[in-house]
């Protein structure tokens, strides 16, 4: 059977790379003697597939794995038992049973649904952006006038050549508290928007900067919170500092091709 | 939630941030405030490599189930993260609380290698804890060192405040309930060394003083304090199925060198091979009890999720119920997807057995550690390989589909030869020639022989500690003979040769036998820039020959120079249990080509026996006659 977790990822686990953070959990699974599938030969590995990797440095609320199992117990169960042996810095809010697979259909990855994902991203305590932009509502306005552009066009590495992207299309959602995030998802939503369920793990900072963003994340179109801000910071004029911003990933989507409303991937059953 | 020592800016910077951060699967959870005594267990060393050490788990788990005490970690920063803390004047932090290590009361390093020396003033000078003892105040830690470079602490004397000798498993509790008195008591440091000194094992160089003669070699070495001992006695834990065994390691996020449970399934080594420091100091060899290592690898396997385990030993064939413990391991937990790492085995029918089973044929090859090239160099080195058994063992492995052969020797053992030399290239190529027997049909592909030599470096408490080690050139030349030697075998294509950094080797030398002024050149030279010198990468030999040159130190003196018998070494102040007088009889018997029976099957009395207990027990009761002493003396 298959089995889709939700996790969250916060605090010093930020810096555990994605391949680590596999490893981690296989080794999780084995310590909460989770009966995990295995693959044949002389050195088998469970079966298991992430949706979207997250890079070093960013938190998350949403990550999501898929696991197949022999057995297991009833979803909160399972929840509790993984917790219960988990480290700082990581927590299971869900554990979803999928559908089997149909004969004669494609297997459905869940890196395959990923379509879109959502981003509080945060100025650290201790950076500045420049002189202007102090409050929020500084940062805001500048925001929504750099948003305003026509086209907004990043120069995108690939291995060989430099080619110029319009990012544009590729933001559906800006918003600078969580009320406005709040209510401008609720209408790109598939299911009613869940308040605060489960408490967010984003790190809070003072100065109060920060950005709700909705951008596409997955294998046919990709773009990372953080080259949105170097856009921005382009517009301003500035050198982009990475470090100074903390990007935390919200929520993961996959979208009907019919409708176009999104759905959480813990909210389908494939 | 946990606070860390270092900002996110310098942490995405570095290589590796984990390395830093702790927080991993079962780290010792303790608030500072509550304890007593604050520890800090350090291995020099890499992160990866320092995770993968056997004996810092051991100690860890020790020390932490003192109530009083919250035992921490800390690594070598890489040099990316040297460089950042230098700049911005961060001291070293322990990798559980983030608290910077000058404010503990122990930092505890373990010395597994000689080429780490160097990696220890960075972590003392980092640290911000003066790097001469003499230096240190009430205020600083006390540094101690332990583990096998410790049986010869003298070229990293001056660095410490004592050393630990021997096993880690014993008085611990000893140290750290003194520690609590002497804080009690408000006294000098050196009074709590002077406590120290009096615990069996404690070594206190400050309260020895060294003598040299004219010609260099030492006078005298005798202590200045009437609470050390003359001699100081290695620690043994001689109940190993009752010892402490990390039940729950900590498993790092990264992968470490040794990513999986390790099962110590015995101490010590029957076998006696006359270059082997480890076969010599930790005698006498303990097993530990099948029941007991069943046990700890059903814990093991469920605290960590490792999905492999292997066993460590010196000679895993030596273990009486091997067979049985493998077995076990394999039908346990073969089917939950665990993997069951073999160390090198004797190539019989039973381990032929267990490696079909555990192992991908294709991929795996035979490991063979004839050290020597030839019969007449093995048994002067006292290593039981016979030509005979390698060719067999080999012709089995063929048979059951193997292909791959790994070989392991060493060159520039006493009295070699260039004949001893050319036979390990006759030697591979005779395996690959019994491949090329078996019909063209049953054969699987072309046959692979790898053969690597390493360069060999006399060690204290051998029988080959009076012995000259060969130059860097020497060694050099042996290297290119050997490889043209290679060269020109019938099956020259299917035999690589590999050999290891020459200069390197001249370093451990002089490291292994070195004595108190060496501590000056280790200094100068990681003043100079020298650090992770095991890293090829960072290894500097000219600035290592500067140093020597600059405190007036000649590398032959200490490498090149056949000792008398009855000179001072500066590790001779130490007891190991086996004599001196019992390894200059070993020389002898090397020099003569002359085998000496493994403790199973004869005791030579080596003098490992006042220790009571292992195998001395079991093979040589207390009343037996000196069968061998007389055939021994010559």
């Amino acid at each position: 059977m298959k089995a889709r977790i939700k996790f969250q990822k916060y605090g010093a686990m930020k810096f555990i790379g994605h391949l680590d953070i596999m490893r981690y959990f296989q080794k999780l699974f084995r310590r909460a003697n989770i009966d995990n599938e295995y693959t044949k030969g002389f050195s088998p590995h469970q079966i298991m597939s992430f949706a979207a990797p997250l890079g070093v440095g960013l938190t998350s609320d949403a990550e999501y794995l898929d696991v197949q199992l022999l057995s297991c117990d009833a979803p909160d169960v399972m929840v509790e038992r993984i917790n219960a042996i988990l480290t700082e810095g990581f927590r299971i809010v869900d554990f979803h049973p999928l559908l089997e697979a149909e004969l004669n259909t494609k297997v459905v990855t869940a890196m395959s649904l990923v379509a879109l994902a959502d981003y509080l991203v945060s100025l650290k305590d201790g950076y500045t952006i420049n002189d202007t932009i102090i409050t929020q509502s500084d940062f805001a306005e500048a925001f929504r006038k750099f948003m305003k552009n026509p086209e907004i066009v990043i120069g995108k590495k690939t291995k060989t050549s430099e080619k110029e992207v319009n990012i544009k299309p590729m933001i559906s959602l800006a918003a600078f508290d969580q009320d406005e995030y709040e209510m401008k998802l609720q209408e790109c939503l598939r299911y009613p928007y869940v308040k605060n369920k489960p408490e967010s793990k984003a790190d809070v900072y003072e100065n109060g900067i920060q950005l709700y963003l909705q951008i596409d994340t997955g294998s046919s179109a990709n773009l990372k919170p953080e080259l949105v801000m170097e856009a921005f910071y382009e517009e301003l004029g500035l050198a982009f500092e990475k470090s100074a911003w903390q990007v935390h990933r919200l929520e993961v989507y996959t979208k009907d091709p019919v409708t176009g409303k999104l759905a959480a991937l813990n909210q389908v059953d494939r | 939630m946990r606070k860390l020592a270092l900002s996110d800016e310098i942490l995405l910077t570095v290589e590796k941030p984990a390395r830093y951060i702790g927080g991993e699967v079962n780290m010792q959870v303790k608030n500072p405030a509550e304890v007593d005594i604050r520890f800090c267990m350090c291995f020099p060393d890499v992160y990866e490599i320092g995770m993968s050490h056997l004996g810092i788990q051991i100690l860890y788990d020790i020390l932490n189930r003192r109530e009083d005490t919250y035992c921490e970690r800390v690594y070598s920063p890489w040099t990316d993260m040297d460089k950042l803390m230098r700049e911005k004047n961060i001291p070293l932090f322990a990798l559980e609380s983030q608290d910077p290590i000058k404010a503990f009361d122990f930092l505890g390093i373990t010395l597994q290698y000689e080429m780490c020396y160097t990696n220890i003033l960075q972590i003392l000078e980092l640290s911000q804890i003066p790097i001469y003892a003499k230096d240190r105040t009430e205020e600083d830690p006390i540094v101690i060192g332990g583990g096998p470079c410790s049986y010869n602490p003298e070229p990293i004397a001056d660095f410490f405040d004592f050393f630990y000798i021997g096993e880690g498993e014993t008085v611990y509790d000893e140290i750290l309930d003194a520690y609590k008195e002497w804080r009690k008591q408000g006294k000098t440091r050196r009074e709590y060394l002077e406590m120290v000194a009096r615990i069996e094992g404690m070594y206190v160089p400050a309260f020895y003083d060294v003598i040299y003669k004219e010609d260099q070699t030492i006078e005298s070495f005798t202590k200045n304090n009437t609470a050390a001992p003359d001699k100081v006695r290695k620690q043994v834990e001689m109940n190993l199925s009752e010892a402490y065994y990390p039940t729950k390691p900590v498993v790092p996020f990264i992968k470490a060198t040794q990513d999986r449970v390790v099962l110590e399934i015995q101490r010590g080594c029957i076998r006696g091979c006359r270059f082997c420091q480890a076969g010599m100091i930790y005698r006498p060899t303990r097993e530990r009890s099948l029941e007991y290592l069943k046990k700890c690898a059903y814990e093991m396997l469920q605290s960590t999720g490792h999905e492999e385990i292997s066993l460590s030993s010196l000679s895993s064939s030596d273990y009486s119920k091997l067979q049985e413990l493998v077995y076990f391991l394999i039908d346990e937990f073969g089917s939950k997807g665990v993997n069951i790492s073999l160390p090198s085995l004797r190539i019989d029918a039973f381990s032929l057995d267990v490696m079909s089973k555990v192992q991908d044929i294709r991929k795996s090859s035979l490991t063979f550690a004839p050290e020597a090239g030839t019969q007449r160099l093995r048994d002067v080195i006292n290593k039981g390989l016979t030509e005979e058994a390698i060719l067999g063992g080999s012709m089995k492995a063929f048979q059951s589909g193997w292909n791959q052969v790994k070989l392991y020797f060493m060159l520039g053992l006493p009295t070699e030869t260039d004949e001893d030399i050319e036979g390990i290239a006759i030697l591979s190529d005779r395996i690959a020639r019994e491949y090329y027997t078996i019909p063209k049909e049953q054969r699987n592909g072309k046959v692979s022989i790898t053969s690597s030599t390493s360069f060999f470096v006399p060690k204290p408490f051998t029988p080959f500690q009076w012995c000259r080690m060969d130059t860097g050139e020497e060694f050099i030349r042996k290297a290119r003979f050997l490889k043209d030697k290679v060269r020109e075998q019938l099956n020259q294509k299917s035999i690589k040769y590999r050999w290891h950094e020459a200069k390197l080797t001249e370093l451990e030398g002089v490291f292994a036998r070195g004595d108190r002024r060496i501590s000056k050149v280790i200094y100068d030279a990681y003043k100079a820039g020298c650090i992770y010198d095991s890293w090829s990468e960072y290894f500097d030999y000219d600035k290592w020959m500067k140093a020597f040159e600059d405190n007036g130190i000649d590398i032959a003196f200490y490498n090149c120079r056949e000792r008398e018998e009855d000179e001072i070494f500066p590790w001779d102040f130490i007891d190991v249990g086996v004599t001196k007088e019992f390894l200059l009889r070993e020389y002898k018997r090397a020099k003569g080509e002359k085998v000496t029976p493994n403790c199973k099957q004869a005791c030579f009395h080596c003098g490992a026996k006042v220790f009571g207990g292992g195998v001395c027990q079991e093979h040589c009761p207390a009343d037996a006659k000196e069968v061998s002493t007389d055939e021994g003396k010559n």
